[in-house]
Order: structure tokens, then sequence, then C-alpha cells
């Protein structure tokens, strides 16, 4: 076996994702990403299963990966078991990894993810907090969201929520403790290196 | 026979002594469910629920749009429990779904690969100096709405009732994928029969809708919508379900996902802005609300304590069906009663 094919076996989800495909599409048929994109899980649990390092290493730099809206509708379906949803949470790792997200649109957009999603939780301890979601970036969210967040410190506490205040409560800030804590935690796990990486450009091939 | 078949779809929910374990996406988009879920426990039901302030992410979100390792994520997760246990508790109430997925499948990868249990706890004990054990039940609160929604229709004032027809309400109901797609057996009615909102509608009054699209996902996508260019996805995926429930005349939507219920909302708002089109016969949308927002208003909740002026689709013609009263000029004030500009009006959705 080579490199790739190694790293992606040696994840601890892939015993779990990948049993025995045995291509019969019902995975495919579910996906809403392949309905939206030009995406086809049936054949990355092949390319996988067959353990080409050549297509795999392929399949690693090209945008495909980054299609699938992780919704695992795929898993229930599935009649062997496998979780194609949970491959490519492996195949995107390995890409990241090894630096070949940087050659695909799709995988550049990694970058902007954590400076959105990444940087929240360092900074904020939160994923997603409404002063993250800026009107001006969300057009969708529509003029109830804008009305919302621009008096937000004072219609809050009508929904009972504690924004940016002390102690217990929806959108409370975050005690010091607490985020010394999670971000020893990304120290310990590798989540900070990670994080890093990513927003540096990532490993050079 | 049917019953014996039907109770193995059910699922294990603790009755008392509850660890709440905040959203996220809930928290920003929906500040006053997580209140009034936190009110039915207490006040209408009496169950202990403890909301600890020493609470962060899950990180869910950054887990499934893969910029936080597996090993930071077990590890966070692992935190969480720590203090669950440090309070005394063994029962975790996750509020969103996301996180709901993200604590099944780490206790279930624990379960499966005891290696990563030791490895998570050294990782935490270095990171944290703590100690943890796994809960003995995970519910998600819809789960504990679901159990006790007998109890909490004796305390109902109003039903899922068009008080002018005297017909039950046309309700859809939205599953999040990752309540039961990830771990079936840890849903109600698992992935087949999801019943944790249509029992809930049932048991208090209302019709449930059934439609192709039913188990169809909103089209979140994580990074499909996180990132501005990909919002194509999520928007062609709400309309794909908004177009499969259209003929069944829906009075409203209810979800137990957070960005579900505000993905349905706000891109009823988008198609309607962008191609004058909307999934009620007036021109007003079809009110989406979370199953807080449902029972509370059906307890007698103030609507605008609830947060509902803050959905993008309106939800006052549904008020008026149910006979839920409200006082208009409530809607935009602040907390301390002080009168505020209301929000501007779309350009075709009507408000």
């Amino acid at each position: 076996m080579g490199n790739l094919i190694d790293l992606i076996r040696s994840d601890a989800r892939y015993e779990d994702s990948l049993k025995a495909c045995m291509n019969c599409g019902i995975c495919t048929a579910i996906c809403p990403a392949a309905e939206f994109y030009d995406y086809d899980p049936r054949r990355i649990c092949d390319t996988v299963q067959r353990g080409d390092e050549e297509q795999v290493e392929k399949l690693l730099r090209e945008d495909t990966i980054w299609y699938c809206g992780q919704c695992m509708s795929c898993k229930p379906r599935c009649p062997r078991g496998n979780v194609p949803g949970a491959v490519i949470n492996i195949l995107r790792k390995v890409s990241q990894e090894m630096g070949y997200y940087k050659e695909s649109r799709m995988g550049r957009q990694q970058v902007a993810l954590m400076a959105g999603i990444g940087n929240n939780i360092l900074e904020i301890g939160y994923c997603v907090h409404p002063d993250k979601v800026r009107p001006e970036m969300h057009p969708e969210q529509g003029p109830a969201w804008e009305w919302y967040i621009k008096n937000i410190k004072e219609v809050a506490p009508k929904f009972g929520a504690n924004y940016h205040g002390k102690g217990a409560g929806a959108l409370r800030e975050i005690c010091p403790e607490t985020m010394e804590e999670l971000r020893n935690i990304f120290k310990v796990t590798g989540g900070m290196d990670f994080h890093d990486a990513i927003l540096n450009g990532g490993k050079d091939d | 026979m049917a019953n014996r078949y039907w109770n193995e779809y059910q699922k294990n929910i603790a009755d008392d002594h509850y660890y709440y374990e905040r959203s996220c996406i809930r928290q920003t988009f929906f500040p006053g469910s997580e209140t009034a879920f936190l009110k039915m426990m207490q006040d209408e039901l009496g169950k202990d629920i403890f909301d600890d302030f020493r609470l962060h992410t899950c990180t869910g979100i950054g887990y499934h749009t893969d910029v936080v390792p597996l090993e930071t994520t077990m590890t966070v997760v692992a935190r969480i429990f720590s203090l669950m246990k440090e309070r005394g508790y063994e029962n975790l109430v996750p509020s969103c779904i996301t996180s709901f997925g993200v604590f099944t499948e780490m206790c279930h990868m624990w379960q499966e690969h005891p290696e990563l249990l030791e490895q998570t706890r050294e990782n935490l004990y270095k990171a944290c100096k703590r100690e943890f054990d796994m809960p003995k039940n995970i519910a998600h609160p819809s789960d504990l709405i679901f159990k006790y929604r007998f109890e909490l229709a004796e305390k109902m004032k109003y039903r899922l009732v068009n008080r002018f027809t005297g017909k039950p309400l046309n309700v859809v109901e939205h599953i999040g994928c990752h309540y039961a797609k990830l771990f079936p057996d840890k849903g109600v009615g698992k992935a087949e029969f999801p019943y944790v909102l249509a029992g809930m509608i049932e048991a208090w009054g209302g019709h449930v809708v059934d439609y192709p699209e039913r188990r169809h996902c909103c089209g979140f996508g994580f990074r499909q919508y996180l990132v501005q260019e990909n919002r194509g996805y999520s928007v062609s995926n709400t309309k794909k379900k908004l177009e499969s429930m259209e003929p069944y005349e829906p009075d409203f939507i209810v979800s137990n996902c957070p960005g579900c219920s505000m993905f349905l909302d706000r891109w009823q708002y988008t198609i309607a802005e962008m191609e004058h089109k909307t999934y009620d016969r007036e021109g007003y949308g079809i009110p989406v609300l979370t199953y807080e927002e449902m029972a509370g208003l059906l307890l007698g909740y103030d609507p605008w304590e609830l947060g509902l002026q803050i959905h993008q689709v309106q939800s006052e013609r549904l008020l008026d069906k149910i006979g839920i009263p409200y006082d208009p000029k409530q809607k935009y004030n602040s907390a301390s009663g002080k009168i505020l500009r209301a929000p501007e009006k779309p350009e075709n959705l009507l408000v």
C-alpha cells in the first residue's frame, strides 16, 4: 500500500465507514449534493476501496471531495452499512494534511472556513454567534435579521438571552478560564497547529 | 403485534436530572426557544435541568466543515462530559441536532475503539487536568418534549386546530438529518419513521402532512452554506422541499434542528425576492416554528418573547387561525418597552 492509502485507512473512522462497497449507488441516489453538483459518492467509495494510489491522489487534488454537504443521508440507506459522508471527512483531512486542497477551487475554501468558524471557536468559544452573522454578508437573512442585529442589545433580553453577559444563558460571554481550557485542548490535540497551517497556506507538496 | 414492532422504534429517554448544553445556532437565531424549553422543563414539568455557564461550543460545525480534527472534537466533547460529571449529572441534553450527532458519534467511537477513549482521557488531563465519564443518557430536547407531550397538553391553552373551520392544522414536520440518520437507534422512530415531532403534532390536535420530500435535507450542507459562493446548494435543497410540500397547503412547518428552522424560513424570503414565488396562496410564505415555539405558543407564552418577530416569514396569520392573542404594538418593542423602528419590509414577501 502507498502512503495515501495507509493514511486513509489508519483513520479511526475508516473501519466503520467503508466495509465493503458493492457499488449499488443508493448513496448517490439519496445524496442532495449529487443532485446539485457533478458529484457521485458511489464512485468515490469505489476509488478509495480499490486503493489505487494514483487515483486517490487525483481525487484529493480535485473539487469533488468538497461537494458533500455532510447531511449523512447516505448512512441509513447503505445496505452494507458504509458511510460515504464519513469517508469524505477522512479524504478531506488527508487532502489538507498533504496540502492538496490548495489545488482545487473548492478545496481552497477551507482557508475562508478556518478564518470564519475556526477563528470563532478560538476567539469566542462558539462556532456561530449573531455578531458574526453580519447582514451585509448575509443578504438571505432578510430585513428581520438586520433589525435584530441593529437592536440586539435592547431586544435579546426580551427572549431571555444574556447577550455578552456573565454567568449562564444564551449568547453569554464565555469566561476566560473556559476559553483557556478550550484553547489548551486545541494545542494538545493538534487543532491549533492545524488551524495555523491552513491559515498560513498549509504544507507545501 | 403492531405495538411490539413499534416498541423497537422507541428510544430510552431519561426521566429527570438533565445537564443542558446550549447550541451555537439555536442561541444565535432562536434564543427565545432555549428560554422556553427551560421554562417548560422547570416550571411546567417540575424537572431538574442544569444550565452551566462554563460550557462552550461542541465544535460540531467546525468538525463537519473539516476545520477541526477528530481528536480535538473528541477532547472538547470530553471536557463537556467532565463538567457534567463535576455537577453531578449523567443525562446530557444538547440543544443542537449537530451537537446531538457529535456526542453520539464520539461515544460510539469510544465504545468501539477503547484506545481512542484512553487517548482522549490523556489529552483532556494534559490540557485541563480533568477526568470524565460518558453520559448514561443522551436525549435531544425534542425527545423530552415528545416524552412529556401529554403532560404538556394538559397545561396547554390552545390546540393545533383552525378555529374558523374546526379542522386540524396541516403541519409539515422536518427532522434534522443528524437526529436519526447518523445513528438511527438514537432517534424516536429511528431514521425510517421519525416520530419525535409527528407525535407532538398529533398529541396537540394537528394533522401531520406526508409529502414526497419529507426526509430530504434542508440543504444546510455546512460548507455549502457557510461559504457564500456555495449557497446555491443550500437554497436549491430547501426549494425542492418547498415545491414538494406546496400542494398540501401546510399551515406551518416545525423542525427540531436550529439550522433547518432558520433555512426553511430564510430561503422562502430569498426565493420570494429572487423569483417572486411564495409557497402559500396569499404571498406571506409558510411560517416556520421550532418545536419549542410550537409548544410555547400552545402553552400561552407571548409570541414576541418567544422571538417570532425575528423570523422572516411572519406568523400573525397562524396565530389568528389558532386563536392566540398578541399585541401588535409590542412586537418591535425592546425588552424595556422602548418603541423601536420596525424592520424594512421585503419587496415581495408579504409581512
